[in-house]
């Protein structure tokens, strides 16, 4: 029956052309703008680790006290100082635990006739691999004991590795930095979550593959400052300990809470820290802590771009105008057939033989519109350049879900738009189509 | 007019199809006024002057690699030494920021060194004596820095100078009454004061985000050099020099050290650095054109779709009004006439709409309030799309003959 019900929609079809390419073209269009936006939308608010996201925690500490908290309603700095990263260091109490900085350092070749060159590099602590699901190709992370050591140790990116040494085992290698040489201990494989969730707060959430990380002891040690936001809230003093010192917030610190026990008991540890900085007389005000998971620290950052939303919604609006428009001239195709259909009825056709008919008929219609949008979406993902940030629109790629996620919404949508058009249709009266004839 | 009576009883026969274009019609006045809204802003954002003359300007990034702080202030004077001697150079400057790098210095002012609370926070660009005449920044009131009071100083130590130089919106805010110059401000908490010697008509902060433009031509110079890895060099060229000058300075300063990182896309004239910083306003609005442009075309469509129809299961009582006497023109008035009246009703229920999606938006985006004539404009533009979609048609209608009222309906 399916068959003949598609013989039937596709005659009808084309015995209306402009009327069916007006359709098609009006889902096309509407389907392909709102997936390109969605597609855009899909890869700014991702999960970049969904496996942990909610295990992940970054605390929070208000150094600064009530006056500066109140110019951001009440939130804490969004980084952390050097006392407090210490303090939570040694206090040791989650499974896992980093601080985590940003460096501006420059990788010096061996080679002297290439230029150093400059590549996103962390300086972190041995947790930062296993906690972040870091994957290897050569090697593995540093231990502990390298950061007690303040080893002039590091791990690095896979691509670095094919650039500096063509893509071979490089574990046990040196590399120069800024002038100063690291053995290397690990060489991770292509890792690259987007949100680059762990340093958002610098990053704004998007950016190139990590491709260096460093002890942060040895960093500290050699006096490698921060290359993200250094908000202070009073000046420090001049020189690299009285930096260390002051109340200038750098620092993102990680810590590994995997269930909702430990949640607990981090947060009353950090409240506790708190509440002990505030009677040692460090600060004046009551504990003002915070500790978000992956998904809220994104969320509170605002990682998705606004733009980004917006062209969601009006996108979205389009294609409501699309259907409503669809809706319409369903109506009107369907209701010249109007003595067709009572022809049928008055032959002994059902009403559910109608529904059945008009519905695939629409169901045709929506897959020609998905088929056109999967076209359009494809030249909208080569546009999405042109409203979008590089680094927000290389994220945005027409992949096998978003193929199918297309046609679903062409066809659903053009079936949803369908039901009331082929409602009116089944409720012809055969009787009286065959009298007015 | 006589005829909106019988159109009226004729609409309600076709309720599902009436109520379908008012539908249409309104949503797409709701989008389409908030479109062009958003396109305004965008372009307004984008228009705003830096305050800087902005041809034949070129950006330099410069990041040292391993250069002790001690060394970077005599590196950064042979660099400008050399860049200043590079033929087609008019200046040359070496800054930590500049209007639109999106990224920089801020701090905050006091009047009062015991203030609890700022007056505002400011962008502020470390500068020598070059830097106003370099990015040709106009001063207003006051004089440009001496250059025996640029100091060196570690970018991590107090950033404090005994001499500033404000914008004139900065100027205002501080002292509303004009009487900026030669008074003292601190910037920052527990730092010595600084005199007000000079004021600039306009200098833009580094951030152009939505987020910044309360704050965007709050700006404060320091005759200050910082030694930190990172800096930037403006170079003004001679007229019409800009190309030959963006190929040479950068292969100078690799000539006189290569423990450096200036990246490609390190090297900027200022029309690129506009048009990057600009890229997602300008996308915005480009995005928002077409959706307009192409949301009127279905929406035409779609009239053009369903009065068709219309025009087709009426032949028959389009040819008896004939028969009975009704002119070709009284035709044409009633498809006209039924036209509009469903456009009336879409773009009544359509500015409703948009207004709310506005509000809507303000309280989810940091966007203004819709200004009335956006919505009357669309009013208008929508009728007179669903007059021009059913024109043909009307005509078409018009020219039924009367014969087809004795004829049999056979589609």
């Amino acid at each position: 029956m399916f068959t003949y019900y598609l013989q039937l929609g596709l005659r009808s079809l084309l015995r209306n052309p402009v009327l069916t390419l007006l359709m098609v073209i009006t889902i096309g269009v509407g389907v392909a703008a709102s997936m390109t936006t969605y597609a855009v939308f899909r890869a700014t608010s991702n999960n970049p680790i969904p496996q942990k996201a909610s295990q992940l925690f970054l605390p929070l500490i208000d150094n600064w006290g009530p006056a500066s908290a109140a110019e951001n309603q009440g939130e804490p700095p969004r980084a952390i100082s050097y006392t407090d990263a210490m303090a939570l260091m040694n206090a040791h109490r989650a499974k896992r635990q980093t601080a985590l900085y940003p460096l501006g350092v420059s990788v010096v070749p061996s080679d002297a006739s290439r230029l150093p060159f400059q590549v996103r590099s962390y300086a972190a602590y041995a947790d930062t691999f296993p906690m972040f699901d870091i994957p290897f190709i050569y090697g593995g992370g540093w231990s502990a004991q390298e950061d007690n050591a303040h080893a002039a140790v590091t791990v690095i990116g896979r691509d670095l590795n094919d650039k500096l040494f063509n893509g071979i085992n490089s574990v046990g290698r040196e590399i120069n930095l800024d002038g100063r040489t690291y053995r290397i201990i690990g060489v991770m494989d292509k890792w690259n979550p987007q949100p680059l969730y762990f340093d958002a707060a610098n990053t704004g959430g998007f950016g190139d593959a990590t491709q260096l990380f460093i002890p942060f002891t040895s960093a500290v040690d050699t006096k490698i400052a921060t290359s993200g936001n250094n908000e202070c809230r009073s000046n420090p003093s001049s020189g690299w300990d009285a930096w260390l010192n002051s109340d200038c917030d750098w620092i993102a610190y990680w810590v590994e809470l995997p269930d909702a026990a430990s949640v607990v008991t981090y947060r009353d540890y950090l409240r506790n820290y708190a509440a002990e900085q505030q009677r040692a007389g460090r600060f004046a005000w009551p504990p003002n802590v915070r500790l978000r998971n992956v998904m809220e620290w994104l969320d509170f950052l605002e990682v998705v771009p606004p733009e980004s939303k917006i062209s969601m919604f009006v996108a979205f609006g389009f294609l409501l105008i699309c259907l409503v428009n669809t809706v319409g001239l369903l109506l009107a195709k369907f209701m010249r057939c109007a003595s067709e259909v009572g022809l049928r009825r008055a032959l002994g056709a059902q009403r559910k033989t109608i529904y059945m008919q008009f519905l695939v008929e629409a169901g045709t219609v929506g897959l020609a519109g998905g088929v056109l949008g999967l076209v359009l979406t494809g030249f909208g993902m080569l546009g999405v350049g042109l409203v979008f940030d590089p680094e927000v629109a290389q994220l945005a790629t027409l992949d096998a879900s978003l193929v199918a996620l297309t046609l679903v919404v062409a066809v659903l949508a053009t079936v949803l738009a369908a039901f009331y058009p082929t409602w009116r249709a089944a409720q012809i009266q055969p009787a009286w189509q065959l009298k007015t004839n | 007019m006589h005829q909106i009576t019988p159109i009226l009883a004729a609409l309600k026969r076709h309720k599902a199809g009436t109520t379908l274009l008012a539908l249409q019609i309104a949503l797409t006045l709701a989008i389409i006024c908030n479109a062009l809204f958003i396109i305004e802003q965008r372009i307004t954002h984008m228009s705003r002057p830096t305050g800087m003359v902005e041809n034949n300007l070129l950006t330099i990034r410069n990041h040292w690699v391993g250069v002790t702080p001690n060394d970077v202030a005599p590196q950064i004077k042979s660099d400008l030494l050399a860049l200043r001697q590079l033929p087609g150079v008019q200046d040359a400057t070496q800054v930590n920021s500049f209007p639109l790098l999106d990224a920089g210095h801020s701090d905050d002012i006091n009047l009062d060194p015991n203030s609890k609370s700022a007056v505002t926070n400011a962008a502020i660009y470390f500068v020598d004596e070059h830097a106003i005449p370099t990015m040709g920044a106009k001063l207003i009131a006051g004089r440009n820095f001496h250059s025996d009071e640029v100091r060196s100083l570690d970018p991590k130590a107090i950033q404090s100078s005994p001499q500033v130089i404000l914008t004139k919106a900065l100027a205002d805010k501080l002292y509303p009454d004009g009487s900026a110059l030669g008074k003292t401000l601190y910037v920052g908490n527990n730092v010595p004061a600084s005199t007000v010697v000079g004021i600039v008509e306009r200098l833009q902060i580094p951030w152009n985000g939505s987020w910044a433009d309360n704050i965007s031509e709050y700006t404060l110079l320091m005759p200050i050099q910082r030694t930190g890895n990172d800096g930037v060099y403006l170079i003004r060229s001679k007229p019409g020099q800009l190309p030959d000058v963006t190929k040479s300075a950068s292969a100078a300063l690799i000539k006189l050290s290569r423990m450096r990182v200036v990246n490609d896309n390190d090297i900027r004239t200022f029309d690129v650095v506009r048009e990057q910083a600009y890229k997602n306003d300008r996308g915005m609005a480009l995005l928002m054109g077409v959706i307009c442009i192409v949301l009127l075309a279905i929406t035409a469509a779609g009239i053009v779709g369903l009065t068709s129809f219309w025009v087709g299961q009426r032949r028959k009582q389009i040819g008896v009004r004939r028969a009975l006497g009704a002119t070709k023109s009284d035709i044409l008035s009633y498809f006209l006439t039924e036209n509009f009246l469903i456009g009336i009703g879409g773009v009544v229920v359509g500015a409703a709409l948009a207004i709310l999606l506005n509000l809507w938006m303000m309280s989810q985006f940091q966007m203004n309030r819709l200004s009335l004539s956006y919505v009357l404009a669309g009013m208008v533009a929508l009728l007179l799309l669903g007059q021009g979609a059913v024109l043909s048609l009307a005509f078409r209608a018009s020219r039924v003959s009367p014969v087809e009222a004795i004829r049999r309906l056979n589609n």
